[in-house]
């Protein structure tokens, strides 16, 4: 059977496919030495060069490579979903913030920002903290007891590593619901091979003209 | 921007690791090596200047180091994850792989899969007493020796453990071991049925 894991890695892993597209949400960095031949990165300027002073949006990856301290390549800024206001907005009610249109991997990019010296880190992370301990309890109740209900709504305002734990807690229920009505002792076709098999009845519709 | 293609492999991998395998992209693969054969090429060009004397370059090489490892990164995660589907099929699907699964695997992942197998095989043997344990099998606790099960699709004939050949057609019900036919549920042959 399928473990019970939740997956909501806090970015360790060298291999891990979410962690790669977290690492992936932009940051502001200014330019604080001159990069020669990489004027292509800013495609505001025909300029060869990256001149000093230059400000632009990095990915975490690149910007967390180059920024060591004040003397690295770029100076970092707070992202602005992250900034004064955002976290206002989020401290007032987080469970109504739609947090996948502010990132889709908003904890898990969040938290990365802890690697940079940004003045106002601990309040980034408290505002993180927080926002979860606000909105686990609706994440909670929406898996654990609505079984019939269409809660796309919530779902869609929900950010990747609460969607993963909100399918787990789904899983959990229907689980246990196959306890209750004894479905769980029958021995069952497995998920992967019937994935398998629609993909191929889709395909093989496609391929005839239908 | 740099790493760009590399983070589409990742993307799509992503996508379709719900159970599914998608074709192994052997063309985007080129692609992101190319680019980094050309990150690589430029710095050594480069090294050599910064070497002589030529500070200012430096920080063009560590951004495009940076890019490198990138790439790097997105490569070995897209094959990593793969490994890992490959392998978790190798529970679900038993040893030989469906073609339309096997069509989308390049080649030295089914020389890989074919390897795990072998072990996998071979570990099975060495367990227990006489001729080794099958730990693909009874995957949920057993509660009965044979279950009634019912084909789902033309089967073909089957021979069971007594000698005696079955014929597994679309329909017809059976009283079988669970140890003979688990694995044919699994694949969706059967269809176990609960009284």
């Amino acid at each position: 059977m399928a473990a019970y894991s939740v997956d909501l890695s806090t970015g360790n892993n060298y291999f891990d496919l979410n962690d790669i597209l977290a690492s992936q949400e932009k940051i502001p960095c200014i330019f604080n030495i001159a990069v020669e031949g990489l004027g292509y990165l800013d495609q505001s300027t025909p300029d060869p060069d990256i001149g000093v002073g230059t400000k632009l949006e990095l990915p975490l990856w690149l910007a967390k490579y180059l920024h060591r301290d004040a003397r690295g390549i770029v100076s970092v800024e707070t992202p602005k979903t992250y900034r004064e206001g955002y976290r206002q907005i989020l401290a007032a009610d987080p469970s109504v913030v739609d947090l996948h249109r502010l990132g889709p991997h908003f904890y898990l990019g969040g938290g990365k920002l802890a690697l940079f010296n940004l003045p106002d880190i601990q309040d980034v992370l408290k505002t993180l903290l927080q926002t979860f301990q606000g909105r686990f309890r609706r994440i909670m109740d929406g898996s654990q007891n609505a079984l019939h209900t269409d809660l796309t709504n919530q779902i869609n305002m929900l950010d990747e590593s609460e969607r993963r734990l909100f399918a787990a807690g789904q899983r959990g229920l229907l689980e246990f619901q196959s306890w209750e009505s004894r479905e769980s002792e029958k021995l069952s076709t497995s998920s992967v091979v019937l994935n398998q098999r629609k993909r191929k009845w889709v395909g093989a519709c496609r391929d005839s003209g239908d | 921007m740099l790493a760009e293609k590399a983070l589409d492999l990742v993307r799509e991998l992503q996508r379709s690791l719900d159970g599914t395998l998608p074709p192994y992209n052997e063309d985007k693969i080129r692609q992101v090596l190319e680019e980094m054969q050309t990150l690589f090429d430029q710095n050594k060009d480069k090294a050599h200047f910064a070497a002589e004397g030529q500070t200012h370059l430096l920080s063009a090489i560590q951004l495009r180091h940076a890019a490198i490892r990138r790439n790097k990164r997105c490569l070995l995660a897209y094959l990593y994850n793969r490994l890992e589907q490959i392998k978790k099929m190798r529970w679900e699907f038993s040893s030989v792989l469906p073609s339309d699964v096997k069509y989308n695997l390049c080649e030295q992942e089914v020389q890989w899969f074919n390897q795990y197998n072998r072990l996998l095989a071979n570990y099975m043997r060495s367990l227990g007493e006489n001729g080794g344990l099958d730990l693909t099998q009874d995957m949920k606790p057993p509660k009965a020796l044979y279950v009634l099960v019912r084909c789902l699709v033309d089967h073909g004939e089957f021979e069971t453990q007594d000698g005696t050949t079955i014929l597994l057609k679309k329909n017809s019900q059976h009283y079988l071991m669970r140890a003979e036919c688990e694995h044919l549920i699994r694949q969706g042959i059967l269809e176990h049925i609960v009284q």
